[in-house]
């Protein structure tokens, strides 16, 4: 009974979670709600190991209200979608117990907002029909707003306002998008699209290729590509430590967009509309990263420094994407799990760095000692060398994937340089504001805040799935591997979704 | 019809792409309402435009696209929260800032102590 509805439970289970924690408890209702989101979050986190046990042999299915593909609404949950939502799951954890010891308290209802917040990014990941993709955007933007500002402060407050009108303009062009795609094919369903797309001619298909740019342009913004990527800096920076881990996923949101929408509905098999994005996104990648290497190198706050790190990875993705083949996108999610995890490590670490130093904050200049010098010392140098990508932690193996993944001479030449030297960037980066913040400290008494086990335990726990990364590297990257086949081989997915009268193959 | 309607939503959107590339937070959420307005109109053309034309099947000789309409009605609603929420914090930054630039002197200043 249960098996046949796994597909909605990882949206189902956040959703009514919300709905309890907003519930009046009595005089005490902060600890109600956090018992019931943890209680939701491992509960999401069994649903969604479970999920990715059952996509191993086909793709689940699940239509709404019964009304079938292309009519009804879907949600599908094949290979790419299970790894997102196990992915989400595992991050979403750790960072409530993180946030469980003080931060939720810092404004109202932060943790009904986590859980909607989670209930968007999982409906992005699950959802098979484009506006229902456009819906789900925007519950995760809405929560993401309220939640940039959570503990307020003029700085994000300000952060905030560029975000929302940045992300508000960016729904309108999506929704243009959608209306251009849907004016052409007559139908959201991305299975159903990729068929009738790819028979497109002439001036339909131009205006099809004018849709897809600009839902390129769209999630572009979400995964802050090049030119679209002046909000994220700011917003990451300010914001509170949990928000921004969890935010670590949201970028990946937009690149999960990218992946889907690129390797299926204008991918290789798409006629006159293929391969559409692939120069942009090899161009406009490797600016990213030589750009995000220059800012990791020229930030003077440990929590910009992190920032700029998600930059970096982020155009190491898409570039990596941009080269099509299996081993390539097979490289590029192995390395997505890798860099969600520890980035949200580091931006949890900053802020335990930050509160402990007191006056001189995340600013990478020299201070007092803190409280606990040892133990977060240790932990900003286990992350730092997973984030960099020195052996022998997952850095390094999902960067060796990656620069095997090039293989024509172009692609070694720019690529290899370039992400290479944003490495050895951001090790002068990281080791210079290690030294500051930990070896070149002022004399004397070390400051007195402390910080619970429990919020060491949870960067520990994120560290420690970046070292099972690299101890179960072999059977991660053969999932990935699978992914990337099934993804460069859409018919799977698309005869699953429209099991008779699917497109003509 | 379709020129007119094509008039409309081109005048909008212009209208709207140059509010919101001001530098003040108001005119800025004016235009992003007037954005969502030419969005809603031009999802409603998806449909093709017709006349006398019910969105159900039987009841005049040929029926008109009725999912455009169910979009836009999503839309509206998604954009009206939008737009409620964006001018609620315009007023708040104007009365914790002091001012309702969206990127004055100040901010620059505290971004060089970073």
């Amino acid at each position: 009974m249960l098996a046949n509805h796994l597909v909605i439970l990882p949206i189902l289970i956040p959703l009514f979670a919300a709905l309890l924690q907003l519930l009046p408890w009595g005089d005490n209702p902060q600890r109600y709600r956090r018992i019931i989101g943890i209680t939701a979050s491992s509960l999401t986190l069994i649903t969604a190991i479970w999920l990715v046990g059952s996509v191993q042999d086909e793709v689940l299915v699940y239509a709404l209200g019964s009304w079938q593909a292309p009519f009804g609404i879907v949600l599908v949950a094949d290979k790419l979608a299970a790894l997102m939502v196990a992915l989400t799951a595992v991050l979403a954890l750790p960072v409530l117990i993180f946030a469980c010891h003080g931060e939720d308290n810092l404004g109202s209802h932060f943790q009904a907002l986590y859980q909607f917040q989670i209930l968007g990014i999982m409906g992005a990941f699950l959802t098979g029909d484009l506006f229902n993709l456009f819906v789900f955007f925007e519950i995760l933007l809405i929560s993401s707003y309220a939640l940039l500002m959570h503990g307020g402060g003029k700085l994000k407050l300000r952060a905030t306002l560029h975000y929302v009108v940045l992300n508000l303009t960016g729904s309108a062009l999506f929704l243009i998008s959608l209306g251009v795609l849907y004016g052409i094919t007559g139908t959201l369903n991305m299975a159903d699209m990729a068929g009738k797309v790819a028979v497109l001619e002439g001036d339909d298909a131009a205006l099809a290729r004018a849709g897809g740019m600009l839902l390129f342009v769209v999630f572009g913004l979400k995964a802050a590509l090049l030119p679209l990527y002046f909000w994220l800096p700011q917003a990451y920076a300010n914001t509170t430590g949990t928000v921004a881990a969890l935010f670590a996923i949201m970028t990946k949101v937009g690149i999960y967009a990218i992946i889907r929408v690129f390797t299926m509905i204008f991918g290789a098999d798409a006629g006159e509309s293929s391969n559409l994005a692939q120069d942009w996104l090899w161009w406009l990648g490797l600016f990213t990263i030589f750009i995000g290497a220059l800012g990791v190198l020229g930030s003077r706050d440990l929590r910009l420094v992190v920032a700029y790190l998600v930059l970096v990875s982020v155009g190491t993705m898409l570039t990596t994407l941009s080269l099509g083949h299996t081993d390539a996108i097979g490289a590029l999610l192995f390395y997505l799990v890798h860099s969600t995890l520890v980035t949200a490590a580091l931006f949890l670490l900053a802020d335990l760095i930050a509160e402990q130093r007191g006056k001189t904050a995340s600013r990478i200049v020299k201070g007092r000692k803190m409280a606990q010098h040892n133990l977060l010392g240790g932990l900003f140098f286990l992350a730092a060398i997973t984030v960099i990508g020195m052996p022998p932690l997952s850095g390094f193996v999902s960067k060796l994937f990656i620069l095997e993944a090039a293989r024509t001479g172009a692609q070694v030449v720019f690529l290899w340089p370039l992400i290479l030297g944003a490495t050895f960037l951001m090790m002068i980066a990281l080791s210079r504001a290690g030294s500051r913040m930990f070896w070149h400290t002022f004399e004397g008494k070390p400051n007195e805040t402390t910080h619970p086990k429990w919020q060491h335990a949870s960067v520990v726990m994120l560290l420690l799935s970046a070292v099972a990364l690299t101890v179960f590297a072999q059977p991660i990257s053969k999932y990935t591997d699978a992914i990337a086949i099934q993804l460069t081989t859409p018919f799977e997915y698309i005869s699953s979704v429209l099991p008779t009268g699917g497109p003509d193959e | 019809m379709e020129t007119l309607y094509a008039i409309t939503v081109g005048t909008l959107t212009a209208c709207s792409v140059f509010l919101i590339l001001r530098g003040r937070s108001f005119p800025i959420v004016i235009g992003i309402t007037m954005l969502s307005y030419a969005v809603n109109l031009f999802l409603f053309s998806t449909g093709r435009l017709t006349v006398n034309e019910l969105p159900l099947v039987g009841l005049s000789e040929s029926s008109s696209d009725p999912l455009p309409q169910a979009l836009v009605l999503t839309a509206i609603v998604i954009g009206f929260a939008m737009t409620a929420y964006s001018i609620i914090l315009a007023v708040r930054v104007r009365g914790e800032i002091g001012s309702d630039e969206v990127n004055d002197s100040n901010y620059a200043e505290q971004e060089g102590q970073r």
